[in-house]
């Protein structure tokens, strides 16, 4: 049931992306692009989808479960560290070169476009990249704590 | 700055900006989670609970149906990549990338984010539309002088 309901949202949001026109990478681009010929088309499909996602998840926020009785799966990490800004700022500038996010990245792939498969590859050896970067930080992190620290008694011999 | 009237489509984007927030409000409000796409695909490659594939999946297999459906009903609209093959895969590693380390991409934090006013969303939607301006112009104003 879970697997139905998310494709036929997935479906939504795909239509929603064709649509708005934000599956096309030149419409995203002259968004990005104020001092060429300004297209600020992306700024009302984000309006307009925070007109509906703010009350959704304020409904979202008072629940503790979903409507089909469910985890409330909502982030809860609150600072703004090297991470965010840094990701962000990386995903930003991939952003600018091709005019593709992960969404329209996956639905021009879809349309069959030869270059959205080339660019869904792309991010998924993206992300797999990044799947091994966090093991090994987190495995150096782990290592750094087992080792004594200066909070840590010194035995003297 | 010059708006451009030709090109700039307010009533398709509204209309299509009302259906991606409505997907977005669905999945959370009916299965409790958050439609960030880099989310759902990353969670795909990482080792996870074995119940925690198949929705993933799912929405992913309607996202690439979803064109196949309009043109079902109508002319699907053009979808220009005019990136060259080298410049695509370069920028579909730093997406990739990026979008994990930075816990998410347009959708996770610049709609769902955005929608639960979250200050980290509200930052790394202003460092990504930031470093995405800063990428065009670099691209089509500064380098295109210099380059013939």
């Amino acid at each position: 049931m879970s697997a139905l309901i998310s494709f036929a949202v997935g479906l939504l949001f795909g239509l929603g992306l064709i649509i708005s026109g934000m599956s096309d990478p030149v419409k995203v681009l002259a968004f990005l692009d104020p001092a060429g010929n300004w297209d600020p088309s992306l700024l009302v499909v984000m309006a307009s989808a925070l007109a509906v996602g703010i009350p959704a998840f304020r409904l979202a926020g008072r629940r503790q479960t979903s409507w089909r009785d469910k985890v409330m799966q909502i982030p809860s990490a609150r600072q703004i560290d090297r991470r965010l800004v840094v990701g962000s700022a990386l995903f930003g500038v991939g952003w600018g070169l091709a005019g593709i996010c992960p969404g329209p990245g996956l639905v021009l792939f879809g349309a069959g476009a030869a270059k959205g498969l080339v660019f869904v590859l792309a991010l998924l050896a993206g992300m797999s990249l990044f799947a091994g970067f966090d093991r090994l930080q987190s495995r150096r992190r782990n290592r750094f704590s087992q080792r004594p620290g200066e909070n840590d008694v010194r035995r003297t011999s | 700055m010059i708006i451009d009237w030709m090109h700039f489509t307010p009533w398709s984007a509204l209309a299509g900006g009302l259906l991606i927030g409505l997907s977005a409000a669905l999945l959370i409000l009916v299965e409790g989670r958050i439609a960030g796409i880099s989310g759902i695909v990353g969670g795909l490659l990482r080792r996870g609970e074995a119940g925690d594939y198949a929705w993933r999946v799912a929405f992913v297999l309607g996202l690439i149906a979803a064109p196949l459906l309009f043109r079902i009903l109508a002319d699907l609209p053009a979808s220009r990549i005019e990136t060259g093959p080298a410049t695509l895969v370069v920028a579909g590693l730093l997406v990739g990338f990026g979008s994990r380390l930075g816990s998410g991409c347009t959708s996770g934090h610049g709609i769902c984010g955005l929608s639960r006013l979250s200050p980290r969303s509200l930052v790394a939607t202003l460092v990504f539309i930031g470093s995405g301006l800063l990428t065009v112009f670099v691209a089509r104003h500064l380098l295109a002088q210099v380059l013939p």
